[in-house]
Parts: C-alpha cells; sequence; structure tokens
C-alpha cells in the first residue's frame, strides 16, 4: 500500500477547519479555577532593581498572589545554554522585562494588579545597537573563525568590492502567542500543556526551577499555531512561570503572552552587520573573501552561537571560496534574546554574499546570472570548513531547469524592453540558488526516539519527540508510519507529543523533524513488522491485518516497540573550523520578478518560479506549503517586516499594526513551484530531504529582482540598500542612483 | 452614572440559539465571551482586527438584501452583540459534513499551523454566499486575514474553487430579513435609535463615550487598558445609515459601514475603489464608518484626504441642534475637532459636479490592510483651454491633522496643469508640510514622497 508520497492534506486539516484542532490556551476552560498571569515590567532597558512593593497590588479585587525571585524553590534561571537568563532579575537587561508576575482570577485583574505593583530602579546606561556593542566591547561570545586559502588574492584581484551591509531582524509572528497551562496533576505532580518546540527542555527547565527531578514533570504539547523557531527555547520562561505558579498556589495557571507582550518580551531573528571585503577576477570568480560578522545577540546568549556557526557555515551558499576567513561575534545589547528563526543565521550571510556578488556583477558589467552561475561549486569541491559538497552537480541542474521553465532568458528581454519603454517604473529579474546544510551543528542534537504501539484490533498510536508546529510534521510521520506497517493511513493515529512517552528529546527544528522522528519511527515500525510477518505466513491470504495483530497477541508477541535514530558520519571541531557538520545539503533555485514605482518606493512581486530539491517527497502537500510558505516568509523579512526601538530601547513595532508581515499583497501574482524530479536523497528516510528552512532563502531573488529593478533607473552605477528593502529605501535608492553619485564610494570606516 | 432604565439581560442569536447573558462587562469583547463559552474556535491574534483569526459572521442587511458579514470579534464589546445574530465557525459544518469553503481550504492545503483557519473560513464562508456574486469568490474578500505559514497561494486556490453555495440552511437564512438592530440600555452600554435620544445620553452622562464601529476605540481598550464608564453606540440610529445621491451631491450616513458605502454608491468615480480596496481590510470595513474614522481625527486616517479633495462637508447633530461644517474646518488640532459635547457626525456630504479627475494614494509598508505612512487625495477640473478650474491637493500623515494645501490650489488654479504647476505644488509641500518621523517613516520619507505623488497625479493623468 503506497501512503508515503501521496498528496494528502494535513493531518489535522478538518480540526483546523471547523475549530475543533486544539491549541494549549483552548484548554483554559478545562481547568476549574484557572489563574492568569500578567508581567511586572521594567520600564528601563537597563537598571538595577531597587525595591518591589506589591502591597498595592495584593489587595486588588482578583488578585491571588504575586511570584517574585524569593518564591523560587529551586535554581530560578532559565538560561538554555549558559546560565544567564534569571527569571527574577536583580538587574534589569531590556525594556519590559518582566521582574515579578501577578496572579489573578483574570488577565484583567492580573493587568490592574500588576500595575499596581511598585517598583524603583536605578536606571544604567544600555548599549542598543551592534555599533554601540562594538565600540564598547559588549559581547555575547568570543570570534567565531573559519579560514581557508591565502587571502593575499584581496589585494591582487582585478576588482575589490568591499562595504558593509546592515540586515534586519525578524519577529516570528506565530499567530499563536507563547502559551501554557500548568496544574498539579492527580499523582499530584505537576503537568503542563506548553506551546514548545522542545517539551524534553521545557521539563528540564521547570525542574531547575522547581528544584526537583524531571520524573516529577510532564510536558504536553498538542499543536503549536506556529512557531519557526521562536518556541524551540523561549516557550521555557513561560511555562517556568505557570508551573511555579501552580507550585506556590496549588491551582492550575495559565501564562498567555498578548501579541504585544509577545514582541515585547520574546526574542527574534538576529539583526545583523556585515563588513567584507572580496576579490574577483575580471571574468567575476570570487578569489578570496574576508566577512566580518556582527549579530545582535540581546541580553542573553539563548541559542545566539550556534546560529552564528550557522552564519559561518553559510556564507558560501552555493558557491566555491577558494581563499576565505569569515569570522562572527554575538553582541551583547539590551533588548530581547534574540533566538532561533527559520535559517538560523544562515539567511544573513547567504543575502550577504548575494549582495558582494551583485555588486561585482554591477561593476564588471557582468550579468548577476552570469557571475552566480561561474562560480557555483562543482561536484568534488569542499566547502571552506573542509566537507565535500556531495550532489553539488544538483546546483547547475536546478539552474538550468529552472531557467528554462522560467523562460528566464527570454524575460528578462522583456524587462529591458518594458524598462527602455518606461521612465518611472521598471521591472527587474533575478535568479538566485540555495545550498543549505541539514544537521544540528551541534551533533549530539542528531538524534530521534519513537514509540509505536499497536492495539489488537489493528489500530496504530505513534508517538515521537517531534512537535507539530504547521509544518507537517505529524502529516508525514502518519504517511511514513502506514507506509512502514503497510496499513492505510486511518489506521494510524499521531499522538500529542509527550515527555512521558519519548524521554530527553531535542527540539523540533533545523528542518530536521522528519529525517529525526520519521526514521525512529520507521525503526520502530520495522521491528514490529519484523515480528508480525512469521505470524501473517501462519495466517490465511485473506487476514487482515487486526486478524494479524490478534493472532500475535495471542502468541504473545509484543505488539509495540520503541524506535531510535541518530544521524551518522556527522562532526565538526570549532576550534580547527574543520568537519562534516551537515549530513547533507539541501538544494534549490528561485526567480524573481518585481516592478518598482520611482514615485513612491513600492514594488510588485509580478511572479516567481521555484525548482527545489526536496528528495523523494514524502508529502507533496506539505512540502509545497514549506517552500511557499518559507519563501513568503523571507519575502517578509527581506522587503517588508522591519523592526525598530526606539530611543530608550523599547521595541516601537509591538504589534500587528505597527509590524507588518506578508498579507495577500505579498503574493506574486504568478507563482510556480516545482520539485526537482528522480532526487531521490540515499540513507534519510524514504529517500525524501528536509524543507522547512531552506525555501526561505529563495526570497532572496526578490531582493536581487528589487536591485535589477532600481539599477534600470541609473546609468550602470551599483545599487545597493540595507535590509528589508522597504518602500522608504527604495526611494532613496531610486533617487541615488538615478542622480549617479556616490554608489562607488565605500566608506569602510573600520579596516578589515 | 447608570443610565436611566433599568439593567436589561442581553440577548443574541448564537449560532441558531438564543442566548441571555444576565450581566456583562461593557468592555468585555466578543471574542472573550465565546471562547468562555467553549467556543475556542475563533482566536486571538493580536487583539487589535489586523490578523483576523477572531474572524465570526453577523447576518446583516445590505440594501434590502440579508448578507453573511465577517467581522473582528476582537473588535466588538459584548453589548454591541444584542439583537444580533452570530455564526462562529462551530455551527457551519453539519454532522460531521464540512461547509463548502470548510472543504475547499482543507483539499486546497489551506491551513497549517491551523490557528489562522477558522478566521480565514468564516471570511470565506460570508463571501461565499455574497448575495448577487456571479463569478468566483473574491480573494480580496480574504485581505482582512493573515496567515504566517502558507503564503496564502494554496487559501487563493480554495476560494477560487467555490462555486455558487448550495441550498442550505444559511442560503435559506438570507431568503429571509436580517435582525433588527434597535435601541438597548444596559449597564455601562446604551444604543438609542435617534439622534436626539443619543444626544440625551451624552448630556446627561459626561463620562459616557461614543462608539459607532469600535475598530478604533476597541483597539484602545484591548491594547492600552483604556475603560470607559458608559459607551454610547450608534449602531442603532438608522438616520446615520442612510445613502442618498442626487444631482446635487452625495449623503452618506456617518454610521454606515465602509463595506457599504461602495455597494450604495452607483454612480460612484473610479477613485472610491481604488481608495476602499487601500482602507483597513475588509474585516474592518464590515464595521468601520465614516463618522467613527472622522472623529477619532487621526492625523493618518484614510477617509479625510479623499473626502477633503471631494470638498465634503458634515453634518453635525446635538442637543443644540443641526449645523454643517465644511469637512477642512472640522480639525482644529492633533485628534481635536470642532465636535461639542453630546454632539456627533450625522452624515457627510460631497456635492456635485465631483471634480474630473480624481486619485487617492497612499504610501504603506504593505499595499493592503495597513496603515498609511502618508496619504494623499489630489482632484483637478480644467477648462477647455487646459487651465485648472479647481484643484485640491489633500494629505494625511504629514501634519497633526489632515489638511487641504490650499495655498497650492490657489498657485495652479487659472494656470496650464503642466510640469510647472507641479513643482509649483512641491514648494508649497517643501514649504509648509511639517511631518514627523516614526516607525512607519522618516520625516524626510514623508515630505520627499508627498512631493513625488504630485509629480505621479500629474504623471498618471489621462492623455
Amino acid at each position: 500500500m503506497k501512503t508515503a508520497g501521496q498528496p494528502v492534506p494535513h493531518e489535522s486539516a478538518n480540526g483546523h477547519v471547523t475549530g475543533e484542532a486544539l491549541y494549549t490556551d483552548d484548554l483554559a476552560g478545562r481547568f476549574p479555577g484557572l489563574l492568569h498571569a500578567w508581567p511586572v515590567l521594567a520600564p528601563h532597558a537597563h537598571a538595577r532593581v531597587i525595591s518591589l512593593d506589591a502591597a498595592l497590588a495584593r489587595v486588588e479585587p482578583g488578585v491571588i498572589d504575586i511570584l517574585t525571585g524569593a518564591d523560587v524553590p529551586g535554581d530560578g534561571n532559565t538560561g538554555p545554554s549558559r546560565h544567564d537568563e534569571p527569571l527574577f532579575p536583580d538587574e534589569v537587561m531590556f525594556h519590559q522585562q518582566p521582574v515579578a508576575w501577578v496572579l489573578a482570577d483574570t488577565l484583567e485583574a492580573a493587568r490592574l494588579g500588576a500595575s499596581r505593583v511598585i517598583a524603583k530602579y536605578e536606571p544604567l546606561p544600555a548599549i542598543l545597537t551592534i555599533q554601540e556593542a562594538i565600540d564598547a566591547g559588549s559581547y555575547l561570545t568570543d570570534s567565531l573563525r573559519i579560514a581557508r586559502g591565502d587571502l593575499s588574492a584581496l589585494e591582487s584581484s582585478a576588482l575589490r568590492v568591499e562595504g558593509e551591509l546592515s540586515l534586519g531582524g525578524q519577529e516570528h509572528f506565530y499567530l499563536e502567542t507563547q502559551a501554557s497551562i500548568a496544574w498539579r496533576d492527580e499523582s499530584g505532580a505537576i503537568s503542563v500543556h506548553s506551546s514548545t518546540q522542545h517539551p524534553s527542555e521545557t521539563q528540564e527547565v521547570i525542574a531547575r526551577v522547581l528544584g526537583v527531578p524531571r520524573h516529577h514533570i510532564t510536558v504536553e504539547c498538542l499543536r503549536m499555531g506556529g512557531a519557526f523557531g521562536g518556541k524551540e527555547v523561549q516557550a521555557n520562561a513561560c511555562a517556568a512561570i505557570a508551573a511555579l505558579g501552580v507550585w506556590k498556589t496549588g491551582r492550575a495557571v495559565s501564562v498567555r503572552l498578548t501579541r504585544q507582550l509577545d514582541m515585547a518580551l520574546t526574542g527574534k531573528r538576529h539583526p545583523y552587520l556585515a563588513r567584507y571585503a572580496a576579490g574577483f577576477s575580471s571574468d567575476g570568480r570570487i578569489e578570496a573573501l574576508r566577512l566580518l560578522l556582527y549579530s545582535d545577540g540581546g541580553w542573553s546568549l539563548d541559542l545566539s552561537e550556534p546560529i552564528m556557526w550557522r552564519s559561518l557555515f553559510h556564507c558560501d551558499n552555493a558557491y566555491h571560496l577558494p581563499a576565505v576567513e569569515v569570522t562572527g561575534r554575538v553582541c551583547r545589547t539590551h533588548k530581547t534574546s534574540q533566538t532561533a528563526f527559520r535559517g538560523f543565521g544562515g539567511p544573513q550571510a547567504m543575502v550577504v554574499i548575494e549582495d558582494i556578488l551583485a555588486q561585482a556583477a554591477q561593476r564588471l558589467s557582468l550579468p548577476a546570472h552570469v557571475i552566480r552561475e561561474r562560480n557555483f561549486y562543482r561536484e568534488g569541491d569542499t566547502t571552506h570548513y573542509g566537507q565535500e559538497v556531495e550532489g553539488a552537480d544538483r546546483i547547475l541542474t536546478i539552474w538550468q531547469r529552472l531557467k528554462k521553465t522560467s523562460r528566464f532568458d527570454e524575460r528578462r528581454s522583456v524587462v529591458a524592453a518594458f524598462n527602455a519603454q518606461h521612465a518611472h517604473v521598471k521591472r527587474g529579474i533575478a535568479i538566485t540558488p540555495v545550498k543549505f546544510g541539514i544537521s544540528f551543528t551541534a551533533t549530539f542534537f542528531n538524534q530521534g526516539g519513537a514509540l509505536v504501539l499497536i492495539y489488537r484490533d489493528g489500530s496504530v498510536q505513534v508517538n515521537h519527540g517531534g512537535t507539530e508546529m504547521g509544518q507537517g510534521l505529524f502529516t508525514k510521520i502518519r504517511q511514513i508510519a502506514a507506509e512502514s506497517l503497510g496499513v492505510a493511513e486511518e489506521r494510524v493515529r499521531v499522538m500529542p507529543t509527550r515527555t512521558d512517552k519519548v524521554p530527553n528529546t531535542s527540539a523540533t527544528a533545523a528542518s530536521a523533524g522528519t529525517d529525526l522522528n520519521g526514521a525512529a519511527v520507521v525503526d520502530a515500525c520495522r521491528q514490529i513488522t519484523g515480528r508480525l510477518g512469521p505470524v501473517a505466513a501462519s495466517l490465511p491470504a485473506s487476514a487482515t491485518f487486526a486478524d494479524v495483530c490478534e493472532a500475535a497477541y495471542r502468541q504473545r508477541i509484543p505488539l509495540f516497540a520503541q524506535g531510535y535514530y541518530k544521524t551518522p558520519d556527522i562532526h565538526f571541531d570549532p576550534v580547527a573550523g574543520r568537519g562534516r557538520p551537515f549530513y547533507y545539503f539541501a538544494y534549490g533555485a528561485a526567480v524573481s520578478e518585481v516592478e518598482v514605482d520611482a514615485f513612491t518606493g513600492a514594488h510588485r512581486l509580478l511572479r516567481t518560479d521555484i525548482l527545489e530539491d526536496v528528495g523523494d517527497s514524502v508529502s507533496p502537500i506539505v512540502d509545497r506549503g514549506q517552500i511557499e510558505g518559507g519563501f513568503i516568509q523571507g519575502v517578509g523579512w527581506l522587503t517588508l517586516e522591519e523592526l525598530l526601538w526606539d530611543d530608550n530601547g523599547r521595541v516601537a513595532t509591538d504589534s500587528a499594526s505597527t509590524y507588518k508581515l506578508p498579507s495577500w499583497s505579498e503574493v506574486p501574482e504568478v507563482f510556480e513551484v516545482n520539485f526537482l524530479e528522480r532526487a531521490t536523497q540515499p540513507g534519510v528516510v524514504l529517500g525524501s530531504k528536509a524543507v522547512g528552512e531552506p525555501p526561505l532563502m529563495l526570497a532572496i531573488s526578490v531582493r536581487e529582482a528589487i536591485r535589477e529593478a532600481v539599477a534600470a533607473f541609473g546609468h550602470g552605477d551599483v545599487v545597493t540598500f540595507a535590509s528589508p528593502a522597504t518602500p522608504e529605501r527604495i526611494f532613496f535608492a531610486v533617487r541615488r542612483v538615478r542622480m549617479g553619485s556616490g554608489v562607488f564610494t565605500f566608506s569602510v570606516p573600520h579596516p578589515l | 452614572m447608570a443610565p436611566a432604565t433599568a439593567a436589561q439581560p442581553l440577548e443574541f442569536l448564537l449560532n441558531g440559539s438564543p442566548v441571555h447573558v444576565d450581566t456583562a462587562s461593557p468592555n468585555m469583547t466578543l471574542l472573550e465571551f465565546l471562547r468562555a463559552r467553549g467556543l475556542t474556535g475563533a482566536k486571538e491574534g493580536c487583539a487589535e482586527g489586523e490578523c483576523g483569526a477572531c474572524a465570526v459572521v453577523l447576518v446583516a442587511d445590505e440594501g434590502g438584501r440579508t448578507a453573511f458579514r465577517a467581522v473582528n470579534s476582537c473588535l466588538m464589546f459584548l453589548p454591541m452583540a444584542a439583537q444580533q445574530e452570530i455564526y462562529t465557525v462551530e455551527s457551519l459544518a453539519s454532522h460531521g459534513a464540512l461547509a463548502d469553503a470548510q472543504r475547499a481550504m482543507a483539499a486546497a492545503g489551506g491551513s497549517q499551523c491551523g490557528y489562522c483557519t477558522p478566521g480565514f473560513v468564516m471570511s470565506l464562508f460570508a463571501e461565499h454566499y455574497r448575495p448577487g456574486r456571479t463569478g468566483p469568490c473574491d480573494t480580496l474578500a480574504l485581505a482582512g486575514n493573515l496567515c504566517r505559514c502558507t503564503g496564502y497561494r494554496p487559501i487563493r486556490d480554495a476560494a477560487l474553487a467555490l462555486g455558487a453555495p448550495p441550498d442550505d440552511r444559511f442560503r435559506r437564512r438570507l431568503g429571509q430579513a436580517s435582525p433588527a438592530i434597535g435601541a438597548v440600555e444596559i449597564d455601562g452600554f446604551a444604543r438609542p435609535s435617534t439622534v436626539e435620544a443619543c444626544a440625551d445620553i451624552l448630556a446627561r452622562d459626561p463620562s459616557a463615550a461614543l462608539v459607532s464601529g469600535a475598530t478604533d476605540l476597541g483597539v484602545d481598550s484591548n491594547l492600552h487598558g483604556r475603560r470607559w464608564p458608559t459607551l454610547v453606540s450608534v449602531e442603532g440610529i438608522s438616520e446615520l445609515r442612510d445613502f442618498s445621491e442626487t444631482t446635487t451631491g452625495v449623503t452618506i450616513g456617518a454610521g454606515l459601514p465602509l463595506t457599504d458605502i461602495g455597494r450604495a454608491w452607483r454612480e460612484a468615480p473610479p477613485v472610491l475603489a481604488e481608495w476602499l480596496t487601500l482602507f483597513a481590510s475588509p474585516l474592518i470595513r464590515n464595521r468601520a464608518t465614516l463618522g467613527g474614522n472622522l472623529a477619532t481625527a487621526s492625523p493618518i486616517g484614510d477617509a479625510a484626504p479623499l473626502l477633503l479633495a471631494l470638498d465634503a462637508s458634515l453634518r453635525l447633530a446635538g442637543s443644540g441642534g443641526r449645523r454643517t461644517v465644511p469637512l477642512a474646518a472640522f480639525f482644529t488640532g492633533y485628534r481635536k475637532t470642532v465636535l461639542e459635547r453630546g454632539e456627533l457626525i450625522a452624515a457627510i456630504e460631497i456635492p456635485r459636479p465631483l471634480p474630473a479627475l480624481v486619485r487617492f494614494y497612499k504610501i504603506a509598508k504593505r499595499r493592503l490592510d495597513d496603515i498609511s505612512t502618508v496619504a494623499a487625495a489630489m482632484a483637478i477640473d480644467q477648462d477647455t483651454a487646459g487651465r485648472v478650474r479647481r484643484a485640491r491637493f489633500a494629505f494625511g500623515g504629514v501634519a497633526a491633522t489632515p489638511l487641504r494645501l490650499v495655498e497650492a490650489e490657489q498657485a495652479v488654479e487659472g494656470q496650464p496643469w503642466n510640469e510647472a504647476a507641479v513643482e509649483r505644488v512641491q514648494d508649497v509641500i517643501q514649504r509648509t508640510l511639517t511631518p514627523m518621523s516614526d516607525h512607519r517613516g522618516t520625516k524626510e520619507f514623508r515630505l520627499e514622497v508627498s512631493k513625488s505623488l504630485v509629480e505621479k497625479f500629474w504623471w498618471e493623468r489621462p492623455r
């Protein structure tokens, strides 16, 4: 029975469209006496807490209790990788950091109670930008570095491109904000419903805060209303507050952030500052690259270090860099602690190399697509960190096929003709590639677990370590399990993720959810089918799966199994900057065409064509959805979504009306998405490939198409602009290029 | 101060069944009420009407026809539901059989995380059953719903896959009258049925606040925690929903939802559709009114620039009687107007003939469902020799109030409409506009793009 590879709708689609699919906050009505929490927010980006006086809050009607540091029985620090995130800080490290939480019968009472807490602060100087952090030497990490080859080409190359690029961050804006409900369960232990990508770590953090062994804590994630990396570690603090509230009051506690609280309190995609110098041959081959990357990590380390590593790994995108030195450092600022976001540092570095190549093309008067193609990795090449680029021939294959199906060359001529006839509206078309490494770069995370239970009637429950956030993992797991067991999908129920079913799991992240958990499910199913095979052989051919299960039970053969998978052959030495951090690479390319209005700086995305290597697709509707959704999310990051902080360090874009994510107007009018055919990926579950993150970076084609369109207003001058390409930035970029001044003068205030 | 009459129970129809609410906080939203009742399909995504995850459907009168109207339940205070008929996502499927909109969304891969999906389904459901719809569903009807996962393509496909609505209980419902939205007076909330009664309440209760569609006031409540002891809704005043079109002018009731203006104005100039499409989103336009938009006096409201360019006047009504004020004299300062205590906007009058050429431009980060960085409306009438007879240049987002650039208008009137005239307008803009920098744009951009829009207006003139 073929179930894998079939275009089936999302496993919960009917629940989604009827409203019956439940999310954490939807469960609130099931907990009598549920308390609601609201934080006491510090009005400074950096300050010492002098005193907290909650007396007035306690008499506010409906207020039940106030949580402060004195209530923590264990270790009140939730830092995931470094011990640097006190739940109740003595020193405020970002604007609106919670210093206490008020618990009340209603959210309104909790909010009013929080406004009655009198907190006194001694304001301290705050560092709010990357440049301020560099000037102050304020860092969260040492310099991370990867290098190879001889950089002297930088001095001798025919063309030197140098400059800096500033990249804005991105708010996750998962539609469901952070949410947890904790209660004391029937056995007296603590149970938690949490919207978390990493239930095991949420469990770990709660146990740490409460000072109890982890077996005392059960965390369940039904599903998430989006996450995108924003719930990989940042769900933990909310869950810890909920659990602490239960510990203190005995009543169930809900911590659900409003949109504004979520945007003010939780981390985002890292803003970056890149400084670069690159040498090119006269035919556009990159000979050497020196790149310095600074990320704005915010107040605590969070995942900023592996995110920066991934930036270093991806500063090549799909291009062979013969000589390179890339250095990255995470700046410490008094802002929210920036965190994982789809692409995990890869996108920022890939935008930079594409920017450098585009500038080189303009300087050399060569089409950008020609320069890009000339620099592709070829089969047998190794990356700057020493990993062979297996499947590198797919880069060129995808490139050539996509150029053909999108009629790229023909449309370039049409665009040029259009531009010749229009003075104030210009079009641009660009093609860009994506190569993205798949695996957690911290090798030990690359493991998955499963527990498959079959009942005597032949119905199946599948438990695994992954979480569902909309990416379709459960849909794929269901197809994989049905395929592995040889049963219809309807027999398979994928269970909500719980720490008491599969322990010590990894975050569902790094695009690896299906690779790791799917393979573990296959392992468990194979054990069971191995046991059932002889049973089935002893039964008439007409025996159903249920008959086989019943017979196996009577023969005292276990109908359940645990499955396990660890990714083989991966390693990385951070000191040497060498290794094989990725099990494989995902490839793709996109062609985008835009139209820019010089009067307003606005652009329209006319058409996008994508060809993506998803291996053998386990679930085509899911995979296409990931490609389209990831692409549009990338378009938002690069053209629309602008995170701004005011002079006091407060997030100025802290709501849906001030922070704009893509809506209908950002969808390309023509949107063609195809999978690379005959693309079986050896060694991965059912020959498939990861698809969660790579498509986001296909959106770089839109940024590059905008650059082409802006350039068409000028006379061959180089076009540069910071990211995102908002109407304001493009409006002024067009003005600059029309005046033809200044664009060749690269200011490099800090020598590289 | 308590209302004069005793509190009444709040009653409405929810998913076909009557609901009685004995005590309701006037500041509770319909969304909070639904979720507390176990109807958790509607979600809170933003609490300010931007994302549409909380969308539900009202049964509304649409120029004599009955229609389903998708609205943001986070921006309806529960008492505003009095006498309404409301459907939530839970009511669409029947005995396990999905409604067409649901089936199409599921089959097309229109849901990923699913959190925004119930809201999309409600917008699509209302569009599917839209009376008089002949072609495919209008995907712009979904422009008030945000999805962070799909990139919208599959949702577009789902909408385009829908044919005519089936002959079912919902379509049959549309064959009957919509509920009458009449007077209500309960604790902390009043919905009078006449302008005079409304003025009376405002006069006797100084703490009372007027509310129309609540698409601005609701945001103030949800996001800023602002509370009002008494809310006075104008939704029950039928006079405020009148629309008339004569040879001398167009009169738009101040309480007519924006959606209805587009439908009612039969001989509307092309600019009306351009403007409405860019004005907030369908979910907002189904509740928001011109009266509300003008009375809030936001410098970035989208109504004022166009109405200024059309020489609109406002009919005001209050306990002191009625008067008419030119819109150009209505705004007196940042968020301030000539409205007196106890006075409300009854109607907007637009004189005819309209200018021969009118355009509306909106600068925003996002084309649809965004707030203006700069909004501009420009109008030109020329005589047979090509000289400007009437020019109007009106801007929002460039000063403390929306404004008309009378000096610029005078600088071009009687002159040929050419590049030199454009430069004269730009010169006035340069000298007189006083924009600020904020998260929507810098003052430099606001100033430069304002000048640029005049050039765009000239460049895009019919030739």
